[in-house]
């Protein structure tokens, strides 16, 4: 049996319908309309234990609501989710000592008092034995590089330095699973290494498995070997990243420095722009391979430079909505 | 257990730190005293006929109605628990191991005893020095004043636990003015905040005899003048305890069925 085990879940929110206006708005206090919107549809998945899975999708894909789901604070209206034996949304009390939860855009720390009254709470709230809660908190402390921040007021500190104390607020308790939403939401280039690195390492040394939702796709490529990706609530991509990868890469960006002209026709050449220096070319290299075009450019020309490039994950992100209509 | 206790702590522990507004606490509550005992002893000047309270258990009711008014009064709003609803932050609290409705309850709690240990002492002490018949006068005896520390803290809890439910029904309602103002108002009248119960018309007596909230204060600040009896005390007891357990079953059960449909939007 798998570790989270995702059944067929469905989860549809009833919105309230109304047009602006005077008009309507009277209306609708006589009548109100309702929509259903299908957040999540009969999706499902498994995950491994130990596993690091990327949970991807537009804005409004139902990311969140499935990480809701899968941490017991939503219920599905459909489907059945189980996790290491327990049914989140109905065992929500004993469940939630596994788990940690980080929301990127809220805040568990108490915005008043320093994140280290918080962790003291948090230690009472989870009824955390005295040894187990100093050695994990002087190791995230550590870790984390929190050694300056923890006794200063959250309210102080800047949006780094308070997710790293979000992060480590949600380790104090040794969950099995962690839930980041959007961890690295706003945040500079070093807190985002430092927060990677991190999880990575924790995935490494204590086998905790961990789903993320985010929509940096540098995130996925320094954590995640497996991707689910989610568009208008449905399941349209389980697998590597990888594999993903080789299905739309196929665009290599070229650039070639070189003071003459080059006029070459080929298949698979996607598009050519003259730069200062030189031409930018893009090619799908499953109709030209890179050797091939480069031999042909040789003949016309000389190169004195060329840079290649992969297709940047975005775009194959980009890609990919589109073809799926997302 | 150990955990609700800390956070009533917690809880208790902030609340403290608010000084300022513990002397204008202070300054509202002589001045309502006065006025209100002014206005009562005006009144029994002028009327010939029977009064349903005696001058001095009136003075008291109205003294220890002001020197506990910020643990009793009903129209009590734990901001913090409204913002949480509001803004969806309740998702964190769904994460922890607890039981939400002991988490909100004892946060209200602790957040009213804070506010009335800093209020109550000086408002008693100037209520016990002013002349008489201004005065708050002793208790009737040692077990009426036994009578009255049991049921006003059983009356605390009552409140509490009327006071979270309120709570819970604005997470149904995701706005606490409405129904939840209305509801707030009418158990404060009820309760005997704004007239005490024995002015009353009768119908009304009665319809407040059976409903909780006169067993929050009323109860007590007149077991304290010996205007209820020790042994119409004992049944007192007897109904705050089983009101109590019926309104914390009610709350759980509300908030159970609540959970089930929440919806946190958005991040």
């Amino acid at each position: 049996m798998s570790f989270i085990e995702v059944n067929n879940i469905s989860k549809t929110f009833k919105v309230q319908k109304r047009s602006g206006g005077l008009k309507n708005a009277i209306k609708a206090f006589f009548k109100r309309e309702y929509k259903y919107v299908n957040a999540v549809q009969n999706v499902s998945f498994k995950v491994k234990k130990g596993e690091i899975v990327g949970y991807i999708g537009p804005n409004g894909a139902g990311k969140s609501t499935t990480i809701k789901m899968l941490s017991g604070i939503l219920t599905p209206t459909s489907g059945k989710i189980k996790v290491d034996g327990f049914i989140p949304y109905e065992q929500r009390e004993k469940y939630v000592r596994n788990i940690g939860v980080v929301f990127g855009q809220r805040s568990q720390l108490w915005w008043d008092i320093p994140a280290m009254d918080s962790f003291e709470l948090l230690k009472d709230i989870y009824d955390i034995p005295d040894e187990v809660y100093e050695e994990n908190k002087n190791s995230l402390i550590r870790k984390l590089n929190l050694e300056e921040i923890v006794n200063v007021p959250v309210r102080q500190l800047s949006l780094g330095q308070r997710m790293r104390c979000e992060i480590a607020a949600s380790l104090l308790h040794s969950p099995k699973i962690l839930f980041l939403d959007e961890p690295t939401i706003g945040l500079d280039a070093t807190s985002k290494k430092i927060v990677r690195d991190f999880i990575k390492k924790l995935n490494n040394e204590k086998k905790i498995t961990v789903i993320l939702t985010t929509h940096d796709m540098s995130d996925i490529e320094a954590l995640a070997k497996r991707i689910i990706l989610i568009g208008k609530g449905k399941v349209l991509y389980d697998g590597s990243l990888k594999k993903l990868k080789n299905l739309y890469d196929n665009n290599k960006y070229i650039t070639i420095s070189t003071k003459y002209k080059i006029n070459i026709k080929h298949k698979g050449i996607i598009s050519k722009e003259k730069v200062h220096d030189g031409y930018k070319f893009i090619i799908d290299s499953k109709l030209i391979n890179i050797s091939d075009f480069l031999s042909k450019v040789s003949k016309s020309a000389e190169i004195d430079d060329v840079e290649i490039e992969n297709e940047n994950i975005d775009n194959i992100i980009v890609k990919l909505y589109e073809e799926y209509e997302i | 257990m150990k955990f609700y206790i800390s956070y009533f702590k917690l809880r208790f522990i902030t609340g403290l730190q608010y000084r300022t507004a513990a002397i204008a606490g202070v300054a509202t509550q002589l001045f309502f005293g006065l006025v209100y005992i002014m206005v009562y002893l005006a009144f029994y000047d002028s009327n010939s006929g029977g009064v349903p309270m005696s001058e001095s258990s009136l003075v008291s009711y109205l003294w220890l109605n002001q020197i506990f008014f910020s643990l009793i009064y009903m129209f009590y709003k734990d901001k913090e628990i409204f913002d949480i609803i509001k803004n969806g932050n309740i998702a964190y609290e769904l994460i922890r191991p607890k039981k939400i409705y002991f988490m909100w309850f004892f946060k209200i709690i602790g957040q009213r005893l804070s506010n009335v240990t800093l209020r109550c002492l000086p408002v008693l002490i100037i209520a016990i020095i002013m002349p008489k018949p201004y005065n708050l006068s002793a208790p009737e005896s040692l077990l009426s004043f036994l009578m009255f520390v049991v049921t006003l803290i059983i009356g605390t809890l009552l409140m509490t636990a009327i006071i979270t439910l309120y709570h819970v029904i604005t997470l149904r309602t995701l706005n606490e003015k409405g129904i939840t103002n209305l509801f707030m108002s009418l158990s404060d009248i009820l309760a005997g905040g704004a007239v005490p119960i024995p002015f009353f018309p009768l119908f009304l007596q009665r319809i407040a005899n059976v409903l909780p909230f006169r067993y929050i204060f009323d109860l007590p600040f007149r077991l304290y003048s010996g205007n209820v009896s020790v042994s119409d005390g004992l049944n007192g007891i007897v109904i705050q305890l089983i009101w109590f357990l019926i309104i914390v079953i009610i709350g759980n059960l509300l908030l159970k069925k609540s959970l089930k449909k929440v919806i946190v939007q958005g991040g």
